[in-house]
């Protein structure tokens, strides 16, 4: 299983991993940060196929995929 | 648990303080990713500019010094004259590259100094404020082309890597983008040919990479994205414009 984790401080919600994620597996979370940002996060009921696409456009290194 | 993606080692824990969606931070990681991946951690040198990436050195774990405004190829020129055996680069905008440092850029490239140049155009001084740059497109608004860049007063997006491709000291230049996940993927492969160029020596290398300003375009990330591939490319052609084997 594919796991994604998102470092919700460094994220500042700019929701391009969301656009960009062909799995729609990602969404904007009602989480508002220490910067005052909603974060992105993964939905767990989603299936992940790791292909990165989130890592590539997130602008601000949020994001580490690790597999089970 | 196996890792598929972790951040890279030549990243500092610093968060970034870029605006959101902004391309810089996708590009100072990319160039992290390379430093790791060729082994250049003890060897790279950066040197940053003025403008939105002048913080790099916070960012980056190696060497880093900071240049005057649109000095970075000439002060990437000394440090690379000094310490030939290293792989310096500097980190320059369009306003610092194609503007105030126009000299410095040009005859570093016709002198052919092993040195690699990153040239980040989103088009506009984003850290005064979103003026206009040589590079802003025909039409583009900015705060100091309201009604968009007319060339007939304003002159027309300088083709920074066309330009330079008629140099003799040049041996690699490629226009990317980071607007996409496919061109973000082009963006790495370019940085790691320019870099090796240097470290065979072949001649003065640069890449060119069209990144988004969301705030000074006035747009989503998303937008901004989409504005490079539909709008920004047309002016800008991406691919190799110059290499020599
Ligand atoms: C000698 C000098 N002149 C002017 C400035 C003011 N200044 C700081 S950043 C900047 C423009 C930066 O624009 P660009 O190089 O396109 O980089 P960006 O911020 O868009 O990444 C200017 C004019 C300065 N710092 N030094």
């Amino acid at each position: 299983m594919i796991e994604i984790k998102i470092d919700q401080e460094r994220c500042k919600g700019c929701s391009l991993c969301v656009e960009f994620c062909p799995k729609k597996a990602l969404f904007i979370s009602e989480k508002l940060n220490m910067k005052g940002y909603f974060v992105a996060a993964f939905d767990e009921k989603k299936e992940c196929t790791g292909c990165i696409s989130c890592v590539l456009v997130c602008p601000d290194v949020a994001i580490e995929v690790y597999k089970n | 648990m196996k890792k598929i993606y972790t951040r890279p080692n030549a990243l500092k824990d610093t968060h970034f303080h870029y605006c959101p969606g902004c391309g810089h931070g996708i590009i100072n990681r990319i160039i992290a990713e390379v430093i790791d991946e060729l082994g250049l951690r003890g060897k790279a040198i950066c040197v940053a500019p003025a403008g939105c990436g002048m913080l790099i050195y916070n960012y980056l774990d190696i060497d880093t010094l900071e240049s005057a405004h649109g000095r970075g190829a000439a002060v990437a020129t000394g440090i690379k004259r000094v310490l030939p055996e290293n792989l310096i680069f500097s980190y320059q905008g369009d306003g610092d590259l194609a503007a105030i440092g126009t000299a410095e850029g040009f005859h570093a490239a016709n002198r052919g100094e092993l040195i690699t140049v990153i040239f980040v155009n989103n088009g506009v001084y984003g850290m005064t404020g979103g003026q206009m740059a040589p590079t802003t497109l025909k039409e583009q608004i900015t705060t100091t082309t309201p009604s968009g860049r007319n060339p007939v007063n304003a002159g027309y997006p300088v083709k920074v890597c066309e330009v330079f491709s008629v140099l003799d000291g040049t041996s690699y230049l490629e226009r990317v983008a980071v607007s996409s996940p496919a061109n973000i993927k082009k963006t790495k492969k370019a940085i790691i040919k320019a870099f090796q160029h240097q470290l065979n020596r072949t001649g003065f290398s640069l890449v060119e990479i069209l990144s988004p300003c969301p705030t000074n375009w006035k747009m989503s990330p998303l937008e901004a994205f989409k504005w490079i591939d539909e709008v920004m490319t047309k002016q800008f052609p991406l691919g190799v414009i110059k290499e020599v084997k």
